[in-house]
C-alpha cells in the first residue's frame, strides 16, 4: 500500500432477494487513492471484501449508462463520481431510486425498456424512400434542432430523481419522453400523430410536475425536462387542433 | 421455482431526502400565498359592490397589524415565487433562436424577471397616481 492510500468507509445498501426480507446497509473499509471512482470502489469491495455484492457497470467512462446509483441520496453515474469529494466522510450507495431492487446495486429496468420500444424509436417517414432513392437528407440546422435529445445513454438518472415516477411507475418518464421528443422534431419524421397518443395519455406528460431535478441530474446534459414540458404544450395544442381540423392532432 | 422478488422502495417522506425536493415543496408551498392574496383581493371586490360603507368597513379591516404581517409574509412568498417560476421557464418551452444562437437559460430567467419587476413597479406607481 502506497503512502498516499487512504481508507474510506463506503456504506452498501444490501438486497439478496433469496435470503433477505428488506434491503439492509453494509459498511467497508476501502483502501482508496485520488484517481478512484466510486465505481472502482465498489469493485474493489466485490474483488477483495465480499464477492457476492452485485452492481452493473461497463465502459467506466460515462457513454454506457451502466453504473447509475444513488451516492449520499443524488443519481450519479459511480465512474464519474469520486472517493476524494467524499473523504473522510462516509459515502452511501444504494440502487438507483424509484426502481424495483433485483439484488443489491441492480435495478429491475424492465418497465424501462418496455417504455422506450412504446414511443417507437425510429423514423416513421412519410413515404419510404428505396434504396435507390438514396438517404433522408437534412440540413445541419435540422440536425440542431433535435441533437440535443439524441445524446441519451439510457442511465435511468432522470427516472430516480423523479418523484412523480416513484409515486407512479407508469409514467412514461423523462428519458422516453425525450427519445419521443427527438423523434417528433426530427425533419425526416411523420410519426408525431402516433407518438401524441401517448403523449396525451394517462401514463404521458401531465403526470410532470415540473420538479425539474431530472435535467439536473442528466450527465450528458439532454434536459428531459425540457422535452416533457414542450410536450404539455404540444398535447394542450393537439386536443384544440381536434375542434379545427375533421380529423383532429393525434390519430 | 423463480429466485427473483424485486424490492420496491416506500415513497413516504420522499420529499424530505433530497434538498433539490424540500426546495421544490417550498416553491409549490408558496404558491398558496399567491390564492390566499386573490382571495382577499376578491373579497375586496364584494364589499366594493355593496357600496361606499361596506368599501370603507374593508378597508379598515386591512389596517389591523396581523393582517399587515400577513402583507408582508404575502410579499416575501410571492417574491419567491416569481423568482422560482422565472427560474423554472427555461427548461418549460421551446429554445429561443436569436441570431442564430440559442438564448441562454440566463437569459430567459433574467428577462423574465426584469419584466416581472417592471410590471409591479409600474403598476404601484399608477395605483399610488390614483390612491395620492
Amino acid at each position: 500500500m502506497s503512502e498516499n492510500q487512504r481508507i474510506i468507509e463506503i456504506e452498501v445498501l444490501r438486497y439478496n432477494p433469496e435470503t433477505d426480507k428488506e434491503p439492509s446497509k453494509q459498511v467497508f473499509d476501502v483502501p482508496f487513492t485520488d484517481d478512484m471512482s466510486v465505481l472502482q470502489g465498489v469493485q474493489y469491495i466485490k474483488d477483495y471484501l465480499d464477492g457476492s455484492l452485485s452492481f452493473r457497470w461497463s465502459c467506466r467512462m460515462a457513454i454506457c449508462g451502466s453504473c447509475g446509483m444513488m451516492i449520499n441520496g443524488e443519481p450519479s453515474l459511480s465512474c464519474e463520481t469520486f472517493l476524494r469529494d467524499y473523504y473522510p466522510a462516509r459515502v452511501r450507495v444504494e440502487a438507483l431510486a424509484h426502481f424495483p431492487i433485483e439484488k443489491d446495486l441492480v435495478i429491475n429496468m424492465e418497465g424501462f425498456i418496455e417504455k422506450l420500444e412504446s414511443i417507437q424509436p425510429y423514423i416513421i417517414p412519410k413515404e419510404a424512400r428505396t434504396l435507390a432513392q438514396g438517404e433522408y437528407l437534412q440540413t445541419p440546422a435540422q440536425l440542431a434542432s433535435y441533437e440535443q435529445f439524441s445524446s441519451c445513454i439510457n442511465c435511468m438518472l432522470c427516472y430516480a430523481a423523479c418523484p412523480q415516477f416513484g409515486l407512479n411507475s407508469d409514467f412514461i418518464g423523462p428519458a422516453a419522453m425525450a427519445l419521443l421528443h427527438r423523434y417528433n422534431i426530427d425533419s425526416r419524421d411523420a410519426g408525431k400523430g402516433e407518438r401524441m397518443e401517448l403523449v396525451n395519455s394517462e401514463e404521458g406528460v401531465f403526470n410532470c410536475t415540473a420538479v425539474g431535478y431530472c435535467s439536473e441530474v442528466c450527465p450528458k446534459h439532454v434536459d428531459p425536462a425540457n422535452a416533457v414540458n414542450q410536450n404539455k404544450t404540444n398535447s394542450a395544442a393537439d386536443y384544440f387542433m381536434r375542434f379545427l381540423t375533421p380529423k383532429g392532432g393525434a390519430k | 421455482m423463480n429466485k427473483r422478488r424485486p424490492y420496491v422502495r416506500p415513497m413516504a417522506g420522499w420529499w424530505r431526502k433530497n434538498p433539490f425536493f424540500v426546495e421544490y415543496m417550498i416553491h409549490e408551498g408558496t404558491a398558496l400565498f399567491v390564492a390566499a392574496y386573490a382571495l382577499i383581493l376578491l373579497t375586496g371586490l364584494v364589499y366594493l359592490s355593496r357600496g361606499e360603507a361596506a368599501w370603507n368597513v374593508w378597508l379598515e379591516g386591512l389596517k389591523n397589524p396581523w393582517y399587515i404581517a400577513f402583507h408582508w409574509l404575502a410579499l416575501a412568498a410571492v417574491s419567491y415565487h416569481t423568482y422560482t417560476w422565472f427560474k423554472i421557464m427555461p427548461r418549460t418551452m421551446p429554445p429561443v433562436i436569436v441570431g442564430g444562437k440559442r438564448l441562454p437559460d440566463m437569459a430567459i430567467t433574467g428577462g423574465g424577471l426584469a419584466v416581472a419587476t417592471t410590471a409591479c413597479l409600474a403598476l404601484l406607481g399608477l395605483v399610488w397616481g390614483i390612491a395620492r
